[in-house]
């Protein structure tokens, strides 16, 4: 009985501890939840006289993915990303992140380009007001241009059944 | 051993580095927007690696950080409103000093919490030792005692 307090507090504590374990510290709550999407002037990266505003995205459900030629994890979640497009799933919108012009297209050229259309930010201005730290991330945006969903990291069937599909399936469902 | 030592002083100084060597070197206006733009950088954390501040990090983000921190300062922003501006856009994570909010109350008054329970811990068990301390004697025991003392009294005489 003279233990039940001191064990009691060594119970708590190992739960904190465990949580706290579980958890993984490079994954931030992004604040752009539920905020819209913000103002951008890009030019397009198959064309980049054409310069494309937030007004010519709005409209439709998209997923919006930042990706570089030089990023390694870019390369694992390349093929889900071509897989959705194939099936038609949803709309994807790429963000060219920091990149040179030619390394990003023919990294398309290679493996393909499921991007309706990607948006060349070079200098990584508009990367920085989504803020974005991890590329690959991904962005699901709603109709009404509001960022409903931020992954950080690479894209994964597991994420996309778990978090990306059902909220797809609420926003079309709402509307 | 002489020259293994110089070798590992050697790394030691290519790891560490000056914080800031890579940088472009920026043109403050005057020292005021230097000091207010260095202690910003400490207050700010770097996203990549998430133990260094702003100020110490070599990652590529923190050196776009850096820019922006001085380009806002430079067109007239206070340090709220660069602080505002970090927040923002990847949350409060960014500051090291994290805001007192509901979800952050039991951060910033645990340590008092556990110091208070600490003492209260501390007093009862004093308390209770005092206690254990002050034994009176039974009636037969006090009666033994004055037999004992009566009898060392009259070996003393």
């Amino acid at each position: 009985m003279r233990f039940a307090i001191p064990f009691g507090l060594f119970v708590i504590v190992v739960a904190f501890l465990a949580i706290g374990l579980e958890r993984d510290p490079r994954l931030v709550p992004s604040p752009l939840i539920g905020k819209p999407l913000p103002a951008f002037e890009l030019g397009d990266l198959a064309n980049p006289d054409t310069v494309l505003t937030r007004s010519d995205l709005d409209g439709q459900i998209y997923l919006l993915n930042v990706w570089a030629s030089w990023c390694a994890a870019c390369r694992d979640e390349h093929p889900l990303l071509v897989e959705l497009a194939r099936q038609g799933t949803l709309p994807l919108i790429g963000i060219n992140y920091k990149d040179e012009i030619d390394a990003a297209r023919q990294w398309l050229v290679e493996r393909g380009d499921p991007y309706r259309l990607s948006l060349f930010d070079q200098a990584g201005q508009f990367g920085l007001d989504l803020g974005v730290y991890g590329v690959p991330e991904t962005f699901l945006v709603d109709a009404d241009g509001t960022i409903r969903y931020k992954h950080i990291g690479p894209l994964t069937p597991a994420v996309l059944e778990r978090d990306i599909l059902p909220l797809l399936a609420t926003l079309r469902g709402g509307s | 051993m002489a020259r293994l030592r110089a070798a590992t002083f050697a790394a030691l100084l290519v790891l560490c580095g000056t914080p800031e060597a890579a940088d472009v070197p920026l043109n403050f206006p005057d020292a005021a927007l230097q000091a207010r733009y260095e202690s910003l950088l400490a207050e700010l954390r770097c996203l990549v690696c998430q133990n260094q501040s702003l100020a110490d990090s070599h990652a590529e983000l923190a050196q776009d950080l850096r820019n922006e921190v001085f380009r806002l300062l430079e067109s007239g922003a206070t340090d709220a409103e660069v602080l505002a501006f970090m927040v923002e856009r990847y949350g409060d994570f960014v500051l090291y000093e994290p805001p007192l909010k509901a979800s952050t109350a039991l951060l910033w008054a645990g340590p008092a919490v556990l110091a208070l329970v600490g003492a209260v811990v501390l007093v009862r068990l004093a308390q209770r030792r005092g206690t254990a301390v002050k034994e009176t004697l039974s009636a037969e025991e006090r009666a033994r005692l004055d037999r004992l003392l009566a009898a060392d009294r009259q070996r003393e005489t």
